[in-house]
């Protein structure tokens, strides 16, 4: 099925509306793909979804990566989202840091974001604010670390018959 | 009634209308032919024990017709898939809820140790948790690799003594599982 | 016992406005973790007036498996056995899903004949996974036969499986660039048999359940969503499609030349669990004729992609030649050179979009994979969909979403 907009349709609507809160405009893979400040985030997400020409109310899958290396920028909160009716797909991306995890929920706008919130909180320890119900998700809730973080190995970490020597772990 | 042979060993006296047989074979005949299973499935391998208890490897005509879905009322726990740390104080809840005499069927490569799972959130092999019977392995098991299991099971069950589960080392071994032994 | 009933209700924060009692108390039943009526392992606390039901609070993740760990430890060609067991039901369509991923990734065109072949095996695992669905329904309704007379056909589907890749459910089947060889002669026929047979068995199922007085009263109203909820919950797949929105994959993003096939996308008008079962009915029909004409216009060709670097070489080769021995290593041990990129691809799976989120930073392992898993977002609306239901109606809809516990919580 064809698309009616154009990668640079959509990113020329975005700059015009918010200016320097966009960030360049990137096509890797074809999909259009851009970097926006993570305080408007939210307000960038809700226009999308009512803008008449735009119509991109769908949300495909939301997450996070962690950067460790990238100081000031260690997560990378990363939004899918889908237009139905103009068969448009674009991918935006806010970077926050980890000392102070904290971005806008989305859950107002997207009911989905709901549990994928409540998901990269549990892996990662990014507090959304805004969310109704921030608990883990799928870990136990008596887990006092983020797994998904880089320094986590993917072992549990307390178990004793797994000898390193034999992993090349020691 | 007097043409049914219950231990091919030992010598029995058949007569009209009686047989002679011990106490032991009878009763541990009487548990294999119709042990109700409990089929504790959570993944993968519990598709192929359904596909196991369908009509084409049909597990009926071992006596397990009636699945049992209530500990109470069941002998064998089957359990198929993998067991998440999440979920094992509820696997050994529900052992616990089951009544003497009872085996436990692990099924497949993460139930017995983890499996390919080797994550903080798997618990590496269900006899963390619960004593186990017989393990099946396989990725997962094929439907007779699993009837296979069974008639282990059925070996197990017809040979048992009637001492066993009142004897000390029993209870020594559901304490080292930390495992009520009065029932809740 | 009370008490703790008390806190996990305070907990959970439940809105206890929105009770309306006519008489008596409200219960708190637990449709717990192990359920023979879950089919998989979720817990639900639901507060109930008599039998109908005000609330529910969900607890997920008793099989986390981690799979999106997992993969960022694991050489590119050895995370098919990990999205196998994502929707294990279907999990040819995970396998297939994951190797256009890397192919696009890689910048590799394969072969008419391999998309042919790959559509051929997607449209009998999505017959897999509908069979169960439909036929669990039927059990939960109290029609234990329908069960019987399927899981005898998907047998047969099994044993098709086998032909291919020597493995019934978890198949492990693809292999980047194509196919490790092609369709045998016996899966050529036992494929002609399967289409002859299984449509007289499915019709005698379809008779059975579609037009059954009893069936239709059971599940006509029973957990229904309207289409703008089911948008906003971000649903896909059937669910869906019962629910009146045609959104599929395979026709708005094509891949493997879906767009050759001519097909129907059915689509329900409530969104209910009768709906849902007629989608699936309908779709399984649609599978077969997709099958049936991928057969008849099958190219003939190679049947991989020639790209050393990715396809395993042919075992005579490794052990005469050099460059294949040197590949087959390479390749085996995970030490390709894969391009730095992050890409999404998509796939209709059984269930839905099933999505791959890929971040490649060009070493042995990928730095991030993220599943888009339909069934983890589907999931959420349940409470919705059961509010002022029965129990009985709750279970119903519960096995008429097909929520598969590997998808939900990965």
């Amino acid at each position: 099925m064809a698309s009616n907009l154009t990668n640079e349709v959509v990113y020329a609507k975005l700059k015009e509306n918010f200016g320097d809160k966009i960030g360049e405009l990137t096509v890797p893979f074809d999909l259009l793909t851009i970097e926006v400040t993570s305080n408007d985030a939210h307000s960038i997400i809700d226009w999308l979804k009512k803008d008449d020409t735009l119509q991109i109310s769908y949300l495909t899958l939301m997450g996070a990566v962690h950067y460790p290396e990238d100081k000031g920028r260690e997560l990378a909160i990363v939004y899918h989202l889908h237009s139905l009716v103009n068969n448009f797909r674009i991918r935006l991306k806010a970077f926050i840091s980890i000392d102070y995890p904290t971005i806008a929920s989305i859950t107002d706008i997207h009911v989905a974001a709901n549990w994928l919130e409540r998901e990269t909180y549990d892996f990662f320890g990014v507090i959304f604010t805004g969310h109704p119900n921030l608990k883990r998700i799928l870990n136990e809730d008596s887990m006092d670390y983020f797994p998904m973080r880089k320094e986590y190995q993917l072992e549990d970490a307390t178990r004793e018959d797994k000898d390193d020597r034999f992993f090349g772990r020691e | 009634m007097g043409k049914i042979k219950v231990d091919s060993e030992m010598e029995t006296i058949n007569g009209q209308g009686f047989q002679l047989t011990m106490l032991d074979k009878a009763i541990g005949a009487a548990r294999a032919s119709s042990v109700w299973p409990l089929p504790f499935a959570t993944s993968c391998c519990g598709i192929e024990f359904m596909a196991t208890m369908g009509s084409n490897y049909d597990l009926a005509r071992f006596g397990m017709e009636r699945m049992s879905f209530s500990p109470r009322q069941a002998d064998l726990l089957i359990v198929a898939g993998t067991i998440s740390k999440k979920l094992a104080p509820i696997l050994k809840k529900v052992y616990e809820q089951m009544a003497e005499p009872k085996w436990v069927l692990s099924v497949g490569a993460c139930a017995s140790s983890g499996g390919i799972f080797d994550t903080y959130s798997v618990l590496q092999g269900i006899d963390r948790v619960i004593p186990v019977d017989v393990y099946v392995p396989g990725c997962p098991p094929r439907p007779e690799q699993i009837i296979d299991g069974i008639m282990k099971i059925h070996e197990m069950v017809k040979n048992e003594s009637l001492r066993r589960r009142n004897s000390s080392e029993y209870k020594e071994m559901l304490n080292s599982y930390n495992i009520e032994t009065d029932g809740k | 016992m009370s008490k703790e009933i008390n806190e996990n209700l305070e907990d959970y924060a439940l809105d206890r406005s929105s009770h309306e009692t006519i008489d008596g108390d409200i219960a708190t039943l637990n449709l717990g973790p192990t359920h023979p009526a879950t089919h998989g392992i979720f817990e639900n606390v639901l507060t109930v007036d008599g039998e109908k039901i005000l609330d529910a609070v969900q607890t997920v993740g008793y099989i986390h498996r981690a799979f999106e760990k997992l993969a960022e430890r694991r050489p590119y060609n050895q995370i098919n056995t990990i999205t196998d067991r994502l929707n294990y039901c279907s999990s040819p369509i995970n396998n297939i899903g994951w190797a256009i991923t890397m192919e696009k990734l890689a910048g590799i065109t394969v072969p008419k004949r391999v998309d042919y072949m790959r559509v051929i095996i997607m449209e009998l695992a999505r017959i897999n996974d509908h069979l169960i669905c439909n036929s669990v329904v039927g059990v939960d309704t109290g029609a234990l036969t329908g069960f019987t007379y399927l899981f005898q056909q998907r047998e047969a589907i099994y044993e098709l499986f086998e032909e291919v890749c020597g493995a019934r459910l978890t198949t492990n089947m693809c292999r980047i660039g194509g196919f490790e060889r092609d369709f045998s002669e016996a899966f050529n026929q036992k494929l002609d048999a399967f289409l002859v047979n299984f449509p007289k068995v499915f019709k005698e199922f379809d008779d059975l359940l579609s037009r059954n007085r009893i069936f239709m009263d059971r599940t006509i109203g029973s957990g229904p969503i309207s289409a703008e909820r089911a948008l906003e919950y971000s649903f896909s797949g059937p669910n869906l499609r019962a629910a009146g929105v045609d959104y599929d994959v395979r026709v708005m993003n094509p891949y493997c030349s879906y767009e050759d096939f001519d097909f129907i996308v059915p689509v329900g008008s409530q969104g209910d669990t009768y709906d849902r079962f007629q989608v699936r009915q309908e779709e399984i029909r649609q599978s077969l004729s997709i099958i049936k004409q991928a057969l008849a216009k099958m190219p003939e060709g190679p049947f991989h992609a020639d790209v050393p670097e990715f396809y395993l070489p042919p075992k005579q080769d490794v052990y005469e030649k050099m460059e294949a021995l040197i590949y087959h290593f390479k390749i085996v041990m995970g030490e390709t050179n894969v391009p730095v990129g992050e890409i999404y691809t998509s796939v209709e799976g059984g269930n839905g979009e099933l999505g791959f989120y890929l971040i490649s930073d060009g070493g042995r392992t990928p730095y991030r994979l993220q599943f888009r898993r339909p069934c983890f977002l589907y999931y959420q609306a349940y409470p919705e969909m059961i509010k002022g239901q029965t129990i009985s109606d709750a279970v119903l809809t519960l096995s008429s979403m097909n929520v598969i516990a590997g998808e939900l919580d990965a």
